[in-house]
């Protein structure tokens, strides 16, 4: 075990997936509404372009991309508009959201659509079809997949990365997708390879999910370089630099993107994604999420519409036991817990975790004792230690000259920490209050040189 | 809404890792059971009144002025119990009280509690004896005593000096090296089990050992200090043997008499006073290492481990300043302000 391809550091949580690793994903029955925020994505907010009252087919699109970093939304249901508004959004805030109500009658099939043969594209034609698909990665951050397929000029990627690593705990979506869609996935990564010129691929895949290993094997093209890769499960695996660090064996230079050593991460769910956008020309409309925890009364791998609330993604799975305690959209490490079960399923939601009274971490926090353990947790190699130190006396830019935008909050320093205390928090806190000090710093100096010039 | 209302809405991570601060305390005063088994096997009942009054003298001080929590997480009972093994089976149990009490008041509490301390508690408490009281830190009991009598005046009434009985001083093995020029020093075995003169927890290295062995296992402490400590010191003071073996003790000798098997296990891993990196671990450990050996063999005093391990406490923080990680994907190498 010990000789897998692995990264430095790290943390090894219990994993949980024995609770829906097996079960097989099935389609949730139509809920009566929808929600979809025209914030799904990284990037710019999508444009509404329907209004109250509207008619919308399941597929239909409801708000365009603002430029390129940013990706449309569509309807995942057939229904009528019932009022464009501000809605709770999982990442804590309020968005703009389109509220569509389900037609009780309709079929919910999506209208016939003619598919180009992707053969057929070009490299900016396929990135243009992704990106009108709505695609974005499914592993949680959530990046639009079209910009990533399109490479900055001066760069050439030499190896796909496809992420099957799924290190969160308790997560099992791309473990399912690599199970039931594993000619899917290759057929994704068939087209991202063409677009993007490269060479040769990697499946990395942690090796606790030794069906899916078989299953992407089993349908490996004789025709292209690409090898799956089991890697030792440890988190985050699934981390774009860790990934690379584990395959390729090199470190992509802090504040650089793996792009910058030739490598391009893409989730396998993502290439599962497109593959079915070539295959059906329905755009992302729904995912698979994995509802779970011992908090749920059946846990499932759900296909469930973009925009389902909350509320009513429970009930479909049993609703919540008598001691759950808390609801995290994403993983229970870098997931964000909810407050409000009026929340939608976005595109970027790759599981539920409902935590018990059981599961949940320890709330009283103990003064650090410099034991070192989140140094030797942390994946990039910061001091988290000094980092907390600095951050519980405001010292954001001591933090910034110690590396704090090397940290992608990762958690695993706040999870090692004996004290319980809430490193990653504090180090989210420090990158807000950072950009903000910024922002402000350059408002400043445009408006004294404004009036300087006047 | 009675949902809503019984959710927790907290920041990631949700979950938390298996160990946590409280127990990583009493899991190391756990390791030192076997350690001051070993002191009551060897000095019978006074063994527990000098630890027992050590003990309180910390406890009670850390509850004057902190949370009952702070007390909980065992911190001050780790530098009581720590105190009392460093300290003599004949010292009186008031002066024991006393330095714990100055270890966890002016040692930690002055700093702001736990985590803020610049010395180890337990050795500024010792430190802080041998300066008040130094016949009574220096007043060795013969072994070979009875097991139920007591070692010494133990039970002095506070503030009182403790009636110096005929006959209670022994030879340690270090004070057999400085001052007698190595003539009839015990045996490595006999030093290692304990069969010698000393402080109550230093003279059972085997015990000691044990137990830093069963807390690296667990995770729960810092293998490097001690690694340093024990091969510098074999590396040094066998150069010096190898250049006068009738002068300077051999490796064994001296790694196993005295506290050096206590101080590198238990003093020079607490992290709170040593590097919080690993590179800064070693330093720190060879540097203690260095001082003792010095100490020990041109120094005037015949031990020096306490001294070295607080004069190493003060760089610490210099240490881990010079010390950062490399981040990952960083041009150049210790690229820290």
């Amino acid at each position: 075990m010990s000789f897998l391809a692995t990264f430095r550091h790290g943390v090894h949580p219990p994993e949980h997936k024995e609770l829906t690793s097996a079960l097989t994903t099935r389609r949730m029955p139509f809920p009566a509404e929808v929600v979809l925020p025209v914030r799904q994505h990284a990037g710019k907010p999508a444009k509404v372009v329907v209004k109250k009252g509207d008619h919308v087919e399941r597929g239909d699109i409801v708000a365009v991309a603002d430029g390129f970093v940013s990706a449309p939304v569509h309807a995942s249901v057939t229904g009528e508009v019932s009022s464009i508004e501000w809605w709770p959004h999982p990442d804590g805030s309020s968005a703009p959201a389109v509220r569509i109500a389900v037609s009780p009658h309709s079929a919910q099939i999506a209208r016939e659509r003619t598919v180009p043969d992707w053969r057929g594209l070009e490299p900016a034609q396929i990135v243009q079809a992704v990106q009108d698909a709505g695609v974005v990665g499914l592993g949680g951050a959530a990046f639009p997949t079209h910009v990533k397929l399109a490479p900055p000029k001066g760069t050439k990627v030499d190896t796909i990365l496809l992420n099957g690593c799924e290190c969160e705990p308790y997560l099992t979506t791309d473990h399912r997708v690599m199970v039931e869609q594993a000619d899917r996935v290759i057929h994704g990564l068939r087209i991202m390879m063409r677009c993007t010129g490269a060479p040769r691929a990697v499946i990395g895949i942690e090796m606790n999910k030794p069906d899916a290993i078989e299953a992407i094997r089993r349908v490996l093209p004789k025709d292209l370089n690409v090898e799956v890769l089991p890697l030792r499960v440890k988190y985050p695996q699934g981390a774009e630099k860790m990934l690379v660090e584990s395959v390729l064996g090199l470190e992509v230079p802090s504040g650089k993107l793996p792009i910058s050593v030739g490598a391009l991460v893409q989730n396998v769910a993502s290439a599962a994604t497109i593959a079915e956008v070539f295959e059906t020309g329905l755009p992302l409309i729904e995912r698979i999420v994995t509802v779970t925890g011992l908090g749920i009364r059946k846990p499932a791998n759900l296909i469930v519409p973009v925009g389902t609330l909350l509320r009513d993604l429970l009930a479909a799975c049993g609703g919540m036991t008598d001691d759950a305690r808390e609801i995290v959209f994403g993983g229970p490490m870098m997931g964000q817990a909810q407050g409000n079960l009026d929340v939608p399923v976005t595109k970027g939601t790759t599981g539920v975790v409902v935590l018990s009274d059981a599961e949940v971490a320890r709330e009283h926090v103990h003064p650090c004792i410099r034991c070192g353990k989140c140094l030797d947790a942390c994946p990039v190699f910061l001091n988290p230690s000094l980092l907390g130190r600095y951050a519980q006396r405001d010292r954001w830019e001591d933090m910034e000259s110690h590396h704090l935008n090397d940290c992608m909050l990762c958690g695993a320093c706040s999870y090692v920490c004996p004290s319980n205390i809430p490193l990653s928090q504090m180090f989210g806190a420090a990158k807000t209050m950072l950009r903000r000090t910024k922002a402000a710093d350059a408002a400043l100096a445009a408006n004294a040189t404004a009036t300087v010039k006047s | 809404m009675s949902e809503q209302t019984r959710l927790r809405v907290s920041a990631s991570p949700h979950l938390a890792g298996p160990v946590d601060t409280p127990t990583v305390m009493w899991s190391v005063v756990a390791s030192l059971v076997p350690v001051l088994c070993a002191a009551v096997w060897f000095f019978g009942p006074s063994a527990l009144l000098v630890v027992a009054g050590a003990t309180a003298g910390a406890v009670l001080t850390e509850a004057a002025f902190k949370k009952a929590t702070a007390v909980r997480d065992g911190s001050a009972a780790i530098t009581g119990v720590l105190l009392g093994l460093c300290l003599p089976a004949g010292m009186p149990c008031w002066m024991a009280f006393v330095g714990g009490a100055f270890g966890i008041g002016a040692g930690k509490l002055l700093f702001g509690g736990l985590g803020q301390n610049i010395f180890n508690p337990a050795l500024l408490g010792r430190a802080f004896l041998q300066a008040a009281f130094p016949l009574a830190i220096t007043t060795w009991p013969k072994t070979g005593l009875p097991w139920s009598s007591l070692r010494g005046d133990n039970l002095a009434f506070p503030f009182t000096s403790p009636q110096v009985i005929d006959g209670t001083t022994a030879a340690t093995p270090l004070g057999v090296m400085k001052f007698e020029g190595g003539v009839g020093l015990p045996s490595v075995m006999d030093m290692l089990f304990g069969r010698t003169g000393g402080s109550l927890g230093e003279t059972c290295d085997a015990m000691i050992l044990l137990g830093g062995a069963y807390l690296v296992l667990r995770g729960l402490m810092n293998w490097r200090p001690p690694v340093a400590i024990f091969l510098t010191v074999a590396v040094f003071s066998g150069i010096l043997h190898a250049i006068d073996g009738a002068l300077y003790q051999g490796p064994l000798p001296m790694l196993f008499s005295g506290g050096l098997t206590l101080g590198a296990v238990y003093m020079a891993t607490d992290p709170v006073t040593s590097p919080i990196t690993p590179k800064g671990s070693w330093i720190f450990g060879i540097g203690i290492g260095v001082l003792v050996v010095l100490i020990r063999v041109w120094g005037g005093l015949p031990e020096g481990v306490m001294y070295a391990i607080l004069f190493m406490n003060a760089f610490t923080p210099f240490i881990n300043r010079a010390t950062q990680p490399r981040v990952l994907g960083a041009a150049t190498k210790g690229a820290t302000s």
